[in-house]
């Protein structure tokens, strides 16, 4: 007893932080953090101390300089006048569309995939294993350009829709009027906003506002009363109201075609899908969407057989199965690995310069960073913003996650 | 990940300045071979050929240089460098001059800090589009879709042209020409725009160049020429008075076929002076005295090269031009070697 009480009180010797385990670990670390920043502190003098040499100074003022290049693929106001600072947003927000788009195509895809693999269906799990193999296994760039290239060899020219002012019989037709599949893109009609198109939208909101509501109340009765209502009346309130607005209003919202009259080279109005956009998008969502595939299969299958059992043995069909019984629970073990999953997708999204995709490293940590030769600055930049994306994603994601984490009382 | 890249960046740059301050001339004799950045493939200006030997109009400089210095034409180690690609490769020492239709600009030359030793080739920005469109003026492509190389001054004289006429266009960008091509044939496009010796020497490898026509447009000024980086004089002065020396043999009637013995037979003084049987003109740039002579040697004077590679009787069919010599009523025009 006496032994044991002497230790603790024992003078501290130098050596103890060589030969003593319980120092010997903050002794290391201690020695690796000091190397680590000897090392960055190296690298950043000697960085700056070559600038100065050069003459260099890092500056952001080029920002404000217009552009002076076009980018075809804009969701806000721009032209070559604008500063290379909006170019930098204009392609900040290009990532975040096609990474968003991706984002939902994939789990979409992940989730019928993961669901399907495990199918008793011979087939169609053999196809899914064959889907999330090859897909996984093959890198995203290559994906990428191969969808590209397939645009480009499969679909025609603009040029065959076009009736030059109404002056030649084109050789090809709208389909329904409204789509056009080019080597440049996929033409679809765009939708124009007439008087009153705010009605609309409000009664679009109310309706979904609605249909949360009702649903609610119908889980309520269920709970407490134990009366199970129809399914009908949510749909009804869902979409009559903006039915009921766009049959009032019929001016507020309308279908703008794609314009095969007005111009030579091009279809003109109508939203143009760009073919890079839709590679880079349709590689991202069906790469990522068989690893999100391999997390959901890998969720369900953490769930106990039992579970199945137990609610088939209460009378559940295995539609319901799987939606009341087994993803709520799986998506415990599929959320974590979906975030790296969003993380993945809006990172990868960078390889959008192998099809001239606007995104911000084309545009910032491209174009920008050529003309201009502020490569630190741009470089810098680039960092700032993925960095700053993927944090965002992982806080949102991991809000979510926890409420939908188990919960212990 | 993002840390790594950091650190990678730092490092890069680092190095990069590091390179810049050294003199370059002794590295390129101590190694024994001259690295030159050229495209990634331009018929006629600088592709490799069936057996894999660069040539080209801007190869034939490098090798000229490589000469000069080193007494052999085929100390070269040919770096194929993109428009985005070029500069970094320069000023991170990668290359230690670059020979591959680059336009001598403002900015480059003051704010890239990088040191343009001269003009080869005096161009401009052309438009190349399918006859079958039956476009004739650059005016009249209102909502075409072009492609255009990026990290080019094409880029943006496409945007400043287009922007005067008020007309609008698609951009495609694309990084190499040989992608340009692709997607131009493949009907990605329905222009291609670069410069128009460029355009030129592209049309001659399609299977059917005629059924493709130059625009009559050239929008720009784009006089070429070598680079090296902002600093090193004495490198510099190596590059532009050897390029000098092509285009004063042109003038002075100094040949590949006579350079062997005129310098001896000729009593032109320059001749003398430049081909190093008079004064001392080697020993100012630091080589030996017959160095214009190998360079000559190389592939021939300033005229042999423009024929050989990119002139009337090859596919690509260039006339000289405002690249004539100025007693031809051209632009060539080379300080004396006195
Ligand atoms: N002169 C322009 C354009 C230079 C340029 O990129 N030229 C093209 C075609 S003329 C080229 O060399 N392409 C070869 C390659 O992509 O490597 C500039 O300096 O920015």
């Amino acid at each position: 007893m006496t032994a044991m009480s002497d230790a603790p009180t024992q003078s501290f010797r130098l050596s103890m932080l060589l030969y003593d385990t319980r120092y010997r670990g903050y002794t290391i670390q201690f020695i690796v953090i000091l190397f680590v920043v000897l090392a960055v502190g190296y690298l950043v003098s000697n960085l700056f101390a070559n600038l100065a040499e050069q003459g260099v100074v890092l500056t952001y003022d080029f920002l404000e300089q217009p552009a002076g290049y076009d980018i075809n693929q804009t969701l806000i106001e721009y032209n070559n006048q604008s500063s290379h600072l909006r170019a930098s947003v204009v392609g900040a927000l290009n990532t975040l569309l096609v990474a968003a788009m991706a984002c939902v195509l994939a789990t979409i895809l992940g989730v019928f995939a993961g669901i399907l693999r495990l199918s008793n269906n011979w087939l169609v799990a053999k196809l899914m294993a064959i889907y999330v193999e090859a897909f996984r296994n093959v890198p995203v760039l290559i994906w990428i350009i191969i969808i590209n290239t397939v645009v480009t060899s499969v679909g025609s020219s603009p040029r065959v829709f076009l009736t030059r002012g109404g002056s030649v019989e084109p050789e090809s037709s709208l389909f329904l009027g409204m789509f056009a599949f080019t080597n440049r893109g996929l033409y679809i009609p765009s939708i124009g906003l007439g008087s009153g198109w705010l009605v609309v939208l409000l009664a679009f909101v109310a309706g979904i506002l609605g249909f949360f509501a009702w649903r609610s109340y119908v889980k309520k009765k269920l709970f407490q009363e134990g009366s199970l209502l129809p399914a009908w009346p949510a749909w009804a309130i869902l979409f009559g109201p903006v039915i009921l607005a766009m049959v009032l209003l019929p001016g507020a919202l309308t279908i703008l075609r794609p314009d095969v009259a007005s111009n030579n080279f091009n279809i003109q109005d109508g939203v143009l899908l760009g073919r890079p956009l839709l590679a880079l998008w349709l590689a991202l969502s069906i790469y990522t969407g068989a690893f999100i595939a391999e997390n959901v299969r890998a969720g369900i299958l953490a769930i106990s057989k039992g579970q199945t059992e137990a609610a088939a043995a209460l009378g559940l069909r295995p539609g319901r199965i799987m939606n009341l019984v087994i993803l709520p629970q799986a998506l415990r073990v599929i959320i974590p690995p979906l975030i790296s999953q969003y993380l993945n997708i809006t990172k990868n999204s960078s390889l959008a310069i192998a099809v001239g995709y606007a995104d911000i490293t084309a545009t910032l940590g491209g174009i920008t960073l050529n003309q201009t030769g502020r490569a630190i600055e741009c470089v810098l930049l680039l960092m700032l913003f993925y960095l700053t994306i993927s944090l965002s994603i992982s806080a949102l994601m991991n809000v979510y996650n926890n409420s939908v984490r188990l919960k212990e009382r | 990940m993002n840390k790594s890249v950091f650190l990678g960046a730092l490092t890069v740059v680092g190095m990069a300045a590091g390179v810049a301050s050294a003199a370059t001339l002794d590295d390129v004799k101590s190694r024994g071979t001259l690295n030159c950045g050229v495209s990634t493939g331009l018929v006629g200006f600088a592709a490799p050929n069936t057996s894999g030997e660069w040539e080209g109009f801007d190869v034939d400089l490098c090798r000229a240089v490589a000469a000069a210095v080193l007494g052999d034409p085929t100390a070269v180690e040919f770096v194929p460098t993109t428009p985005k690609t070029r500069f970094t490769a320069l000023s991170s020492g990668e290359v230690d001059m670059l020979a591959r239709n680059t336009t001598w600009t403002f900015s480059r030359d003051n704010d890239l800090k990088l040191e343009f030793t001269g003009i080869n080739y005096y161009d401009g920005q052309g438009f190349m589009v399918p006859t079958e469109l039956g476009v004739s003026s650059a005016k009249d492509l209102d909502g075409a879709t072009v492609c255009i190389q990026t990290g080019t001054t094409t880029e943006l004289n496409l945007a400043d042209y287009f922007r005067a006429n008020n007309i609008s266009y698609e951009p495609v960008p694309i990084e190499t020409n040989a992608e340009a091509q692709q997607q131009y044939l493949a009907g990605a496009c329905d222009v291609y725009t670069t410069d128009a010796s460029g355009l030129a020497a592209t049309r001659a490898t399609f299977e059917n160049p005629d059924d493709h026509v130059l625009l009559p447009e050239i929008i720009s000024k784009e006089p070429l020429g070598p680079l090296v980086r902002h600093g090193d004089n004495e490198w510099g002065d190596v590059i532009r008075w050897t390029l000098n020396a092509l285009i004063s043999a042109e003038e002075l009637g100094v040949t590949s076929a006579n350079v062997g013995e005129i310098g001896e037979s000729s009593n032109n003084p320059e001749i003398k002076r430049l081909l190093g049987t008079e004064g001392e003109l080697g020993a100012m740039l630091g080589l030996d005295p017959n160095w214009a002579q190998q360079a000559i040697t190389a592939g021939g004077n300033y005229g042999e090269i423009f024929e050989k590679n990119i002139g009337e009787n090859t596919p690509i069919g260039l006339s000289r031009g405002l690249n004539a010599q100025w007693t031809d009523g051209g632009l060539l025009y080379s300080p004396p070697f006195r």
